[in-house]
Order: C-alpha cells, then structure tokens, then sequence
C-alpha cells in the first residue's frame, strides 16, 4: 500500500516511452490472426437470407438447447466444482499435486477423447452405464442430459482452476480471524472465504459457460445428434455445413452475436476491466 | 453485391490454399515417382476398396497415388476452393453434380458403383431386429446418419419408398460413426451401407433390407480439370472402371453400376 504513489510514478514513465517495433510488429499480426476469421464470417453472410434462415424452428431449436444446456452445465460445475477447488486450495492430503494435474487433464486431451472416454464409462455398455442400464432401462447417451454432461467434463476445469487461483490470492488470515471467532471451517468458508473469491469464481464461471456453449467433440461423441434433443448449435453448424455452408455460416454469426452479447453483459456487470 | 463479395471472397481464400498446398506439396512429389502422382479424392466408404486399387495401380504405372478420403460434400467443397486433386468419386449423385456443374470436372461422370443399405446390428441381435419395419418400434435404438450426408439421403428416401418411419435416437454425422455406435453396443441397430457391414469383418451382423435397392447410391467418379496429369487421371479412372477394379469393390460388397 505504501508503495502505492512511487509506483504508479514508475508506471507512467514506462508507459510515455515509445512502443518498441519488436512488440508491436508480432502483437498486430497476433490481433488480425485472431479478427480475421470473423471478418470473413461477416463478408460471407448472406445478409438477404438471415431472417428466414433464423427464424426457422431447427435453428431456434438449436440455439435454445445450447443456451440451456451450457447454462445447466455451468450450474453443475459451480456446484462440484467450487468445492473441489477449495479442496485443492485450503486442505492438505497425500497426492493433492496429482488432484490438480488430473483436474487439468480434460483442458489438454482432444474433446472428442473426453467424449469416447465418457462413452466407455457412461455409456448404455460402458463400465457404470451398463449396470445402470440393468436396473433402471436407462442410458445416459442420446439425451439432453448426456449433452449437459459432456459440457461439465470439458468445461468444469476451466472453473476449477479459475477458482483455485483466487482462493490462493485471497488472504487466509480472515478465516483465520473467522476461526478464532468461533466460526466453523463450513461457516467460514459460505461467509468469509467464498465472498471474498467471488471474483474468481464469476469469472470461472463465465469461462466454463463460455466453453460449454461451443462444445463439439465430447457432444457429438458422447451424446448423439438429433435435432431438438442433443443437437447443439456447434453440432448444427457442422452438419448445415455438409449441405449448405450459406446456413452454416447463419448458424456461426449467430452463435457468435449471443455469446459475444453474453460475455460482454456479464463483464460489465461483473467482471471489473481495467 | 454480395455475390460479387461471396466470389471476391472464394477466390481470395482458393489462392491461399493453392499457394499453400503448392508450398508444401512440391517437394516429395516431384523425385521417386517415375510415372508421375495422383491424387485421389474419394468418398469415405471406398477407404478400403481404393487404398488396395491404388496400390495395384501404383505397381502397374510405377506412379504415385495419394488418397484423401472424407464426407463427399467436405471434398466437394475443398475442390470448389481449389484443392488440387486429379480425380473425384463421390459416394452420391448430387454432390457429384455440384462438382460437375461447377466446371471442376473433365469430362461426364461415370457411375462406378452401388452401395445399398442394410441393418446392422451387435453380435446376437440383442433386440431382435428382423426386418426394417422393426426398425420403428419402440423398444428399438437407432443411429441413422443425418440427412445432410449421402447416407442420410438414401435412408430418408428409404422411408419414404416403404412407408417406415424410424424414431432415430441419433443423426451421425457420416455411416462410419453409426456403425460404432453399434459396434460400441450403444445402439440396438444402425442404417448403414452393405460395404460397411462387410468392413466391421464379424463386429456387426447384417440383416438385408427388403427394397432396399430403390433407394441404393450411385457412385461416380470423374477426372478433374484442375488435374496436373490430365492422362494419369484418366488412367485411374479406366481402372476402377475396369474388370479388376469392378471384382475389387465387389469383393469389398458394392454392387456392380449395371445392375438395375
């Protein structure tokens, strides 16, 4: 705090300086890498057709089932995830290294990995499906439930390591004074530390809804595609694209305008920018 | 204006890709392969069937053939962005047409091949599927493929022609991934091509479709303009049209494009 003045003193003279070619040169080439393929997505909408293409009953349908989906899969991996970061974070246990690196697991693989490894457990044959199978005739693949399920297995680390960090950047010694004060480890946890990494855990969240509304490998791998029950927009932009690529691209630039307009809603509303 | 735009941009991204594909391509092809190279763009279901021709063929010319094998509408929409590949077989009609209709191809297409449908179901046919109209029961899983790809198509029509209609649990993308669904023992049977059942080698069994050969697939195949060895392309061709090629994708259980 105190070193606060000096330092923003040193901060406006770096920034007075002149922008090194070196950094600025690969930094634009960085930035149109990144723009340019929507710009090619916007010059290749047929602006004529966009209505009519919207307004049809597959595509709503599509759009709705994502918004759902990614939106029950965020719930879910708020509501496992959240504690499972603050197992990693605040508890000590033999192996808590090798917890988080196979939290991290699902980031690396290819989604269509998680997808068949899902299939393999979960699935009407699979390790646990099959005896859930027996004993109640139902199986997870093929429903929206199973969509839900591969979006929490790829997007739940994002959250987790999301939250992680701001528990670890938040300061222990309020639980500690909470603890002293009579507090349970429960009760400091919902009052105190949860609170405090509100952040972090926000920021999670939009990140893992963020990746679940685009999921298409562990979806259409695990989950099947049937318009209205599994069929998601990513999985509609890739089938419109076999026979029709002016609707896939309708499809893309409308996926595109939603999450944009969501991201950007809860940035403002939450998510301080500096 | 948009459609000048929608050209401008196809052949913006058509130069990059050639100019990239050139890039890399240009070195290996060029040394070692006394009779040339080919490529060859093929629809998925002929992996088996062609990757054995072209060794044959690679023997008899002492050329070089290289394969892409995918969806036919992902080819045809990589050789409308200027792939450069020397022939085309696609696993229907339509999307060949879009090919020819585009000025990409040398020549008329020429129907190769049939592929019907057929059921396909796990070892021991857990759910007792014995005809096609079981198919829509339901007690009965199934996987057809979406009606955007070529089997899709003919298992729509197939509904159609015989008044079936089959409550799919899934759309797959293409017929390799209903038949893993099967194989998987996630679904109780799966609309595929009789070639498919006979790939999966004892993984499946089949179970023919009655009328089945109404709503069978043409595969035709053509030699592209594009080609750099416009003769070799040909060559390729006459071959998978020829006797040896005709018993090779029998044996492989397409049908001959003769018959009716």
């Amino acid at each position: 705090m105190a070193a606060g003045a000096p330092g923003r003193r040193t901060a406006a003279a770096v920034r007075r300086g002149r922008t090194p070619w070196a950094l600025l040169v690969p930094a634009l080439i960085g930035l149109a890498f990144l723009v340019l393929p929507f710009a090619g997505l916007l010059i290749r909408t047929p602006w004529g057709d966009l209505l009519p293409l919207l307004s049809s009953a597959e595509v709503r349908g599509a759009l709705w089932l994502s918004l759902g989906t990614a939106t029950a899969a965020t719930a879910v991996s708020l509501l496992f995830g959240v504690p499972l970061a603050w197992l990693i974070a605040r508890t000590e246990f033999p192996g808590r290294r090798a917890v988080r690196a196979l939290v991290t697991v699902p980031l690396v693989i290819p989604p269509v990995v998680g997808g068949v490894a899902l299939l393999l457990v979960l699935g009407r044959s699979g390790l646990l499906g099959r005896h859930l199978y027996e004993w109640t005739g139902f199986s997870l693949p093929f429903t929206t439930a199973a969509v839900v399920v591969a979006q929490v297995f790829v997007a739940m680390p994002f959250l987790v390591i999301s939250v992680e960090g701001a528990l670890r950047g938040a300061d222990r010694r309020y639980e500690e004074a909470a603890a002293t004060l009579g507090a349970s480890r429960w009760t400091a946890f919902r009052r105190v530390t949860l609170p405090m990494a509100a952040p972090g855990v926000v920021a999670g969240a939009v990140l893992a809804w963020a990746r679940a509304l685009g999921e298409f490998g562990a979806t259409i791998t695990f989950a099947g595609n049937f318009p209205g029950t599994t069929q998601t927009m990513p999985l509609a932009v890739y089938l419109a694209m076999q026979e029709s690529p002016e609707q896939a691209v309708v499809l893309s630039l409308v996926l595109l305008l939603v999450s944009l307009a969501v991201l950007v809603a809860l940035r403002d509303r939450w998510v301080g920018t500096p | 204006m948009t459609d000048g735009r929608l050209r401008a941009g196809t052949a913006a991204a058509s130069a990059l890709l050639l100019a990239a594909l050139a890039g890399c391509g240009g070195a290996p092809g060029g040394d070692g392969a006394r009779g040339g190279s080919l490529t060859v763009f093929a629809a998925a279901s002929l992996t088996e069937v062609f990757t054995g021709l072209g060794e044959r063929f690679e023997e008899e010319t002492g050329s070089t053939v290289e394969f892409s094998f995918a969806g036919s509408s992902d080819l045809a929409r990589q050789i409308a962005d200027g792939a450069p590949a020397d022939v085309f077989a696609s696993a229907d009609a339509p999307t060949m047409d879009e090919v020819a209709e585009g000025g990409f191809a040398d020549g008329d297409p020429e129907v190769f091949a049939r592929n019907v449908l057929r059921i396909a179901v796990p070892p021991g046919n857990p759910a007792g599927v014995e005809d096609f109209a079981d198919l829509a029961g339901d007690g009965v899983t199934v996987a057809v493929c979406a009606p955007e790809v070529p089997c899709g198509a003919a298992a729509e029509e197939l509904m159609e022609a015989t008044g079936v209609r089959i409550g799919a649990a899934s759309q797959e993308e293409d017929v390799k991934a209903a038949l893993t669904r099967v194989r998987l023992g996630e679904v109780d049977a799966a609309l595929v091509y009789e070639t498919d059942v006979r790939s999966a080698d004892g993984d499946v069994e089949g179970i023919g479709i009655e009328g089945a050969e109404e709503a069978a697939n043409d595969y035709p195949i053509v030699p592209l303009a594009s080609s750099g060895d416009p003769g070799l392309a040909r060559e390729w061709v006459d071959f998978v049209l020829s006797e040896e090629g005709a018993g090779a994708l029998t044996d492989a259980g397409f049908r001959p494009a003769s018959e009716p």
